[in-house]
């Protein structure tokens, strides 16, 4: 068995193929009906069968996704889905297995899957859905709220000092790392369909606005006005710009810190490059902190897409290796193994 | 068969039915290899046989303390035996901590073999002895064999390669070698294993040492004139004839599983999260990936009870092993089990609760968890072993259920069971029951939440199967379609589907067996691991022209009808439990008994024949 499935579908699947067709209970407006679009209209592309996918999901307003795809789906429970996503992947490597989350499910209860899973590679795609605000329990604050945040829950402020997803990933060494805007659907599909051709867990941090509970949580990110001060678009290869005119760059400072610098100042030799497959995750960690301070724009792209086998390949592997003339072993040698004795 | 040899010995020779031995030493002295030799070895003769093993708690306490002592228990015999006793003949005590550990455990009269060169000041005072007890007539009502196994295996491996460390190590071979002459047994099994064991890689000298040590002991028997006599236990009359192997129960849990899924013909994955005292399942499971098993070792024991749940979803026989604190986080995992109605085992190795309570000693309260520890109407089948091979057919039945009707199903094993150990006759495949599985494959008739008429189980359709792409979840499903539904009627329909799909399996499991006449004055009734105890006390009690018999319950939900008939043809009906009586209540709530009387005994040990007996005979008057 091998982790990618190769398609022998004579007909070409489309963006319908993929819509299950029922009413979807999203609030008007909510940034989760441009994800579902985007992944519909990505799979048509990927090397697998309609039947070979499978959608697991947690809890939370994220967590209904299943429903809205036409393909095999599990809605679980509150922060399982990797592990459930684990058991389906192990025992069939074959299947295309994707994870809907949210920051609550994902980073709070699901908070230890989330990490383990990461840290073993499956071949899992997990979109992370990151509103900062609990949605579906009517706008408690979350794992990513800032603090300060005052909500339903924290009247005060919130005292919790916030997650970065990217971050955590970027602990649990995770080999393919990815941040996107929900508003931005090109660049979703673009992102999504490397994610889903990395061979490992891929991880994809969407921001997602909230209608209801957080309304413009990345408006600094979406509107106009504003935007091309505070995106930096990650492009392998190519240097770390951003700006209207892309006149602004990237460069470490005497220790080593991210700071902004106008282009014609250094010249562009002297921006960073991106290079998401360093290695050292520590470049792909100094990324990830950029744009907490409001100072520095906030990276959207692949932060990270590094090689590691894979956590079923190397399953398999064991399980091929035990059989050394490829044939399961015989259950009456395995229960009379150890000492035995024949009573006649 | 392996009857010792006839020898002109002046020792008489006496024979016995039944003999209890305890090996008792360090942790470091092999007690757990010693007392599985002789166990093997007394199988090989034909006896029938259950052991006990008695680990300590610590990783590593301190040497020749009481809490480092290692306890191996056998009772082996030429009759049928159910449980490893609850008196020891013969304690074993290679030094003075295990004395002092297992003395109240002896009974009257019965025999100490004591390794005299470990009963120095320095031993005794570690032990915490302020006298020599072997001196100080503290033994008097015991017989006491002193033997320096020290110094005679250093004497008898003198020639040999071995640092004196390396000697001392062997002195569990030399006690081996004695009691092998006490009991007649013969050598030839252990000095195969041994030679085996050693095999290859410049080890042939620790070989040649055991084997010698083994010798030596057993001519030390021949020679010293210290016993009055040895002994002989019979071969076993009347045994199925077939091939045999000793199995404790967390081995053959697993062995269970494998057979299971070989049966079903779909391979088995495990999900599981190390716990005492179950994670020998996961181990043995580790090592079978040559059978198609895929274990995983989860992050915790919810992502192990999820990922049971992917696995089966995915359509593979899915297992997860756990104990009771562990069971208690598998819960909603269940739960989401139960509503999505996929087919999965989960085993309990009961231990000593609450919390983390005493996770090395045995119980029986989950039964209460087991049963209703989940939120929403989740009825979830429940069986519990009887004895450690049959821990083999309990997860095979286990599994059948499962797959049959849809659910996930409990198996109730305990720590007793997981550690003890009995003979198994193996089966063929076909002597299994079947376990069918017809995967949904025709888009045509697919509903993912119709219902088979008879089991009322839903068809089980898994990824990768073309026109079948559904979606299933932890919400309430609409009757037929799998849509989301919040509809009330629906809710309590498809509530009532999933109840009655459970209560059906009554009628699809066989009526527990009655041990004696199906009336009288007497019924004692148990589950799980007291079977052997409440057996032994019944075939006593019946003996003394005691009108009591047995009753025992593999299945305790749903129960078979069976039993709350037979509750009434009897005056009374004693209920021993390791717990403060959980199936009493069950009972009374399932069948409004009132003649139930609850023995609930929990001190983390298996119950022993008197506690049962003494009650017993107070209800017969």
């Amino acid at each position: 068995m091998t982790s990618t499935a190769t398609t022998d579908t004579p007909v070409k699947l489309t963006k319908k193929d993929f819509d299950a067709g029922i009413d979807v209970r999203w609030c008007p407006g909510c940034g989760d009906f441009a994800i579902l679009a985007a992944v519909q209209r990505t799979l048509p592309e990927l090397p697998y069968k309609k039947e070979d996918y499978v959608f697991v999901s947690g809890i939370g307003c994220s967590s209904r996704f299943p429903y809205y795809m036409a393909t095999y789906g599990f809605h679980t429970i509150h922060g399982r889905a990797p592990a459930i996503a684990m058991g389906v992947k192990a025992t069939r490597p074959e299947l295309s297995v994707w994870v809907a989350t949210g920051d609550g499910d994902a980073l709070s209860i699901g908070g230890n899957h989330f990490i383990h899973t990461l840290r073993r590679n499956p071949d899992i795609n997990i979109l992370l859905f990151n509103n900062r605000i609990y949605g579906l329990t009517k706008g408690q604050y979350s794992p990513t709220s800032e603090t300060g945040k005052k909500t339903k829950s924290s009247p005060l402020g919130s005292i919790d000092h916030p997650f970065n997803p990217v971050s955590v990933a970027l602990g649990a060494e995770g080999t393919f790392i990815a941040r996107v805007v929900d508003r931005d659907a090109k660049h979703v599909s673009e992102i999504l369909k490397a994610a889903a051709l990395h061979k490992g867990t891929s991880f994809m941090e969407i921001y997602q606005n909230c209608l209801i509970f957080n309304d413009g949580a990345y408006n600094h990110m979406t509107e106009r006005s504003v935007k091309a001060e505070n995106v930096l678009y990650l492009e392998e290869g190519k240097p770390l710009l951003f700006g209207e005119k892309n006149e602004k760059g990237i460069v470490l400072d005497e220790l080593g810190q991210p700071k902004a610098v106008r282009v014609e100042d250094v010249g562009i030799d002297a921006i960073l490059k991106h290079d998401p497959k360093s290695p050292d995750p520590s470049y792909a960690f100094m990324l990830s902190r950029m744009g907490l301070d409001g100072v520095l724009p906030t990276p959207v792209g692949i932060f990270r897409a590094v090689e590691r086998p894979t956590y079923e390949d190397m399953l398999h592997k064991q399980i091929a290796d035990a059989k050394p003339d490829g044939k399961k072993a015989d259950l009456h040698d395995l229960l009379t193994s150890g000492s035995s004795w024949t009573i006649s | 068969m392996a009857t010792p040899e006839a020898k002109n010995t002046e020792t008489a020779t006496t024979e016995l039915d039944q003999v209890i031995i305890r090996f008792a030493g360090d942790s470091g002295d092999g007690m757990q290899l010693t007392g599985t030799q002789f166990t093997n070895t007394s199988a090989m003769a034909g006896n029938d046989l259950s052991t006990l093993p008695d680990y300590p708690a610590e990783i590593r306490a301190p040497a020749g303390t009481v809490a480092g002592v290692s306890g191996f228990q056998v009772a082996f015999s030429s009759k049928e035996v159910y449980t490893p006793g609850d008196e020891l003949d013969v304690l074993v005590c290679m030094n003075p901590a295990a004395l002092k550990r297992y003395l109240h455990d002896v009974k009257s009269g019965g025999t100490l073999l004591v390794n005299s060169g470990a009963f120095t000041d320095r031993g005794l005072k570690i032990a915490g002895y302020e006298e020599n007890p072997v001196n100080d007539g503290s033994l008097s009502g015991y017989r006491v064999i002193e033997i320096d196994i020290t110094a005679l295996t250093a004497q008898a491996l003198s020639e040999t390669e071995l640092t004196p460390k390396q000697i001392d190590r062997c002195k569990n071979f030399y006690t081996l070698g004695v009691l092998y002459w006490m009991y007649s047994r013969d050598l030839q099994p252990t000095l195969d294993w041994i030679a085996d064991k050693f095999k290859g890689k410049g080890k042939e000298k620790f070989a040649e040492a055991n084997a010698l040590a083994l010798k030596a002991g057993h001519a030390y028997g021949e020679t010293a004139e210290i016993f009055q006599g040895r002994y002989e236990v019979g071969s076993r009359k009347n045994i199925e004839p077939g091939t045999y192997t000793a199995l404790n129960g967390n081995r053959a849990v697993a062995l269970g599983m494998v057979a299971a899924s070989e049966r079903a013909g779909i391979p088995l994955f495990l999900g599981s999260y190390p716990i005492t005292p179950a994670s020998e399942i996961l181990h043995e499971l580790s090592y079978l990936k040559h059978h198609d098993v895929v274990t995983f070792q989860a992050e915790d024991e919810i992502a192990a009870a999820c990922s049971m749940v992917g696995a089966s979803f995915a359509g593979h026989l899915a297992l997860t092993t756990t104990s009771g604190p562990g069971l208690a986080l598998k819960t909603e995992a269940i739960g989401l089990g139960v509503i999505a109605e996929l087919p999965m085992v989960i085993v309990n190795v009961q231990r000593g609760g609450p919390s983390t309570g005493l996770p090395t000693k045995t119980e029986q309260a989950d039964l209460m968890q087991s049963i209703y520890g989940r939120n929403g109407e989740a009825p979830v089948p429940v069986l519990a072993a009887r004895s450690p091979a049959e821990c083999f057919h309990a997860a095979v039945e286990a599994a059948r259920i499962a797959v049959k009707y849809m659910t996930p199903v409990i198996l109730l094993t305990d720590g007793y069971l997981a550690n003890g150990s009995e003979p198994f006759r193996v089966p063929t495949l076909e002597e299994l029951p079947e376990i069918n599985v017809k995967f949904a494959d025709d888009p045509a008739t697919f509903q993912p939440y119709s219902r088979d008429e008879k089991t009322l189980a839903r068809p089980w359709a898994i990824p990768g199967t073309p026109g079948l792409e559904h979606r299933i979840g932890g919400l309430e499903k609409q009757d037929v379609t799998g849509g989301v539904s919040y509809d009330p009627d629906n809710h309590h329909k498809m509530i009532g589907y999933r109840a009655e799909k459970i209560r059906r399996i009554a009628k699809d499991i066989e009526a527990p067996e009655i041990n004696g006449d199906d009336s009288g004055k007497l019924l004692i009734l148990g589950w799980g691991s007291t079977f052997g105890v409440i057996a032994t006390t019944v075939e006593r009690l019946r003996k003394e022209g005691k009108s009591v018999s047995q009753m025992h319950l593999r299945h305790l939900f749903p129960m078979h009808a069976k039993v709350g008939e037979t509750l009434k043809k009897f005056d009374k009906v004693l209920v021993p439990e390791i717990n403060f009586g959980q199936l009493d209540k069950l009972l009374r709530l399932e069948f409004l008994a009132d003649n139930l009387v609850s023995l609930g005994i929990a001190r983390g040990l298996p119950l022993k024949t008197a506690d049962i007996m003494a009650k017993a005979n107070e209800l017969l008057g």
